[in-house]
């Protein structure tokens, strides 16, 4: 017999004194890690089948369940960890590229939890959003450099199209197919009740979401899945994706297996084939090259709508960047390298890419610097995680934000980081139906409103505090930040001071 | 029908006057790289006389567009139907992304055509080149037929290197003698009069606009590329 080189990740621990075999467990996990035995009269657990998804934890009725790390360790090594060891084992036995879900889990610094907010004392006094108006609304889009008046004195600039949203969070791209329909369902229907907008990723838009288009971002990547005129009018911006904070550098990929019926014709490829986004645009090979994509859309959409260019956040960001704003985009999304994903190889998504405190900060200082900050919005992504993120992302210079992360905690997600496995057990990364219809798109969109609705409220007070009654007065307005325990270099990119100065 | 001068003109204006014409057929005269003539277009028949830029007919939809002369790059970007023909050469990426229609062109294409073509149910498209084409033909497609017809090539194999990396759909007609240099996704055969009926349809359409005996053009040796599997990048990966 073959010997398994590594122990199971994870302990089921099952209390059999408040177990009471009702066997809800078993029906609920899609890993089959649970069954009964009728020979013993007991459940049974297959720990190695375990992914600590805790959905068997939270639906357990009498609380009879732990799901935790397996105690069980290899001789300890700060070089060679116990995960690092199970990597080469898996890899020595299949010959293959590690694949892996969701924003690296490697001890990375997080810029955000060394900045801190400023408020007011004294003078200056702070508002009370309870009491006071405060404007969290924001425009993106191409903003005029000057107001141009008639002889008569009325005026006529030239506003390009925009995009308005009540508050600077948009839900970031996630494709149907990487989740499910339902999960799309409830992203669509939060971003119209919420004033906002929710992002098609770049497979497609499935037909009964079309009504949602004036709160919809439709997609274009390199794959060009579901892309064609319908489509392009639908959506209230189009997004030419370029590059995804978690893989920079690498295109998609959904396995055949996620391909049923219906994302098939959303993506309009045949049923268990290989969804394949190459890893460039095979159309873009410079920034004059984008911007024949960017005015090719334009040119469809007859200027009605802006074009977003995400990027990943890499090492040149700044320069990218720059060349962007000058290609024509009217905003530019740059996704930091803590970003998730609904797959991508592991080494990639754990090693390539920067973090988005600092190329946003270095995005948008490169812009002032070249007077054209005003040509194109940002949006920062790849992890921000709470308001108190949203509002540091803001004075660092953004205009908004795209979370996802939290959307997806907001439908259920435990973050068990296995969504490429397509045996989501919340319903949310998978197109089983047996699994999908476990989130109810009813319940999941109100969610969604109660998460953002929270962060706004957050976001009011934190601005109250400061004594700032605007999101466009917070942007870019980094006296209001602090470093702390960073060094001088990291503070001069971030372009602001340490706490005390 | 609508005539239009287009020297001098920008290509937002061209393609505005384009859009706005109430009648279908449009003529576009002295065209100077003027880009994305037919981008997004409904229920026109365009005739472009010059040369139009890069982009033209991307997202082309229910229209049709005549070229007499040669074509730019990205030709048919995310086309997804009616005819685009070239009564001349193209330069690179023509067809990149087409989700159905045909692209008939009556010379050679430049590099990377016929990239990531699709195909879902009775949407497929075509990409009839007459004569030769560059390296890099229809990587990672995953549908559609791609005919090359190799005309006044018959010495050489008329694809260059690398054709259809990472293919996964669809499939390749090259009318040659010579075999082509495929990775190992692709698989080559020699078609039979079976796959010949299958293009003989879109070698008439070639025939009908550019003139020649379609059935003498068939009655020529072709090879036929097809992918290995649908997954071909299945075996690539392991959980972790």
């Amino acid at each position: 017999m073959p010997v398994n080189f590594f122990p199971a990740e994870f302990d089921v621990v099952r209390n059999t004194d408040k177990c009471i075999k009702c066997r809800a467990c078993e029906r609920q996990c899609s890993n089959e890690v649970h069954f009964y035995d009728a020979d013993f009269d007991k459940m049974l657990t297959r720990d190695a089948q375990c992914v600590d998804c805790q959905r068997c934890v939270c639906i357990c009725p009498t609380g009879a369940l732990k799901i935790v790390p397996n105690p069980n360790d290899f001789r300890k090594s700060p070089n060679y960890t116990h995960q690092l060891m199970i990597e080469n084992y898996r890899q020595a036995g299949t010959g293959a590229v590690l694949l892996s879900s969701m924003g690296t889990p490697k001890e990375y610094p997080i810029y955000w939890d060394k900045i801190l907010i400023n408020a007011s004392q004294v003078t200056n006094p702070s508002i009370d959003p309870l009491r006071e108006p405060m404007e969290t609304k924001v425009f993106l889009g191409k903003k005029p450099a000057g107001i141009r008046k008639n002889p008569d004195g009325s005026v006529c600039t030239k506003i390009d199209p925009y995009l308005e949203l009540s508050t600077p969070i948009m839900f970031s791209a996630m494709s149907y197919g990487s989740i499910s329909k339902n999960a799309h369902e409830s992203l669509a229907r939060a971003a119209e009740e919420l004033g906002i907008y929710y992002n098609t990723g770049e497979g497609g838009l499935h037909r009964d979401f079309y009504r949602y288009g004036a709160n919809t971002i439709v997609q274009v990547a390199s794959g060009r899945f579901g892309v064609f005129k319908d489509y392009l009018d639908t959506g209230a911006a189009i997004e030419i994706k370029m590059g995804q904070g978690a893989k920079p550098g690498i295109g998609g990929h959904l396995p055949g297996q996620k391909i049923g019926e219906d994302v098939s014709r959303t993506r309009m490829i045949p049923m268990g084939t290989d969804a394949i986004s190459p890893a460039p645009h095979h159309d873009i090979y410079s920034i004059e090259d984008l911007r024949q994509l960017i005015f090719s859309l334009k040119e469809a959409t007859e200027y009605t709508k802006p074009v977003i260019v995400k990027i990943a956040a890499v090492h040149n960001v700044a320069a990218i960047a720059s060349g962007i704003a000058r290609s024509g985009a009217d905003i530019i999304a740059i996704d930091g390298f803590r970003g998730g994903t609904g797959a991508a190889p592991t080494r990639i998504r754990d090693n390539v890419g920067i973090p988005i405190e600092l190329a946003l900060a270095a995005v948008d200082q490169r812009l002032r610097d070249e007077g054209i900050r005003n040509e194109v919005s940002i949006v920062a992504a790849g992890s921000v995680r709470c308001s108190s993120d949203v509002v540091k992302a803001i004075a660092l210079g953004a205009d908004a934000v795209y979370i996802a992360t939290p959307a997806l905690l907001a439908l259920g997600c435990h973050l068990c980081r296995t969504c490429h496995s397509g045996k989501c057990n919340w319903g949310i990364a998978t197109q089983r139906p047996d699994l999908v219809k476990r989130l109810n798109p009813e319940v999941g969109y109100k969610r969604l409103v109660n998460l953002v609705h929270a962060w706004d409220h957050e976001i009011k007070e934190i601005m109250g505090g400061m004594g700032i009654n605007s999101v466009e007065a917070l942007r870019g307005n980094r006296l209001m930040l602090r470093g702390i325990g960073l060094t001088q270099k990291e503070l001069d990119i971030l372009g602001i001071r340490h706490a005390g100065e | 029908m609508t005539k239009i001068n287009a020297e001098n003109m920008h290509f937002k204006a061209l393609n505005q006057a384009i859009r706005d014409s109430a009648d279908r057929e449009v003529t576009v005269e002295g065209c100077l790289g003027q880009r994305f003539i037919g981008s997004g277009c409904l229920h026109k028949s365009i005739s472009v006389y010059g040369i139009p830029g890069n982009a033209l007919g991307a997202y082309l939809t229910q229209s049709d567009i005549t070229v007499y002369g040669n074509a730019q790059d990205a030709l048919g970007d995310t086309m997804n139907d009616g005819t685009i023909t070239i009564h001349g050469s193209c330069g690179d990426a023509p067809g990149y992304g087409m989700r159905d229609g045909t692209i008939l062109i009556k010379g050679n294409a430049g590099y990377r055509a016929g990239i990531h073509m699709k195909q879902y149910m009775n949407k497929i498209p075509v990409l009839v080149i007459g004569g030769r084409v560059g390296d890099f033909l229809a990587e990672y497609q995953a549908g559609g037929r791609i005919i090359v017809l190799g005309l006044g090539f018959e010495d050489t194999c008329p694809v260059g290197s690398y054709c259809g990396t990472g293919m996964h759909g669809g499939a390749i007609y090259i009318r040659s003698e010579k075999a082509p240099h495929v990775p190992a996704q692709v698989s080559v055969s020699d078609a039979d009069d079976e796959d010949k009926a299958q293009i003989a349809e879109d070698v008439r359409k070639y025939t009908g606009a550019f003139g020649g005996n379609a059935q003498e053009i068939l009655s020529a040796h072709f090879f036929k590329l097809v992918p290995n599997s649908a997954n071909p990048y299945k075996q690539l990966y392991v959980n972790n």
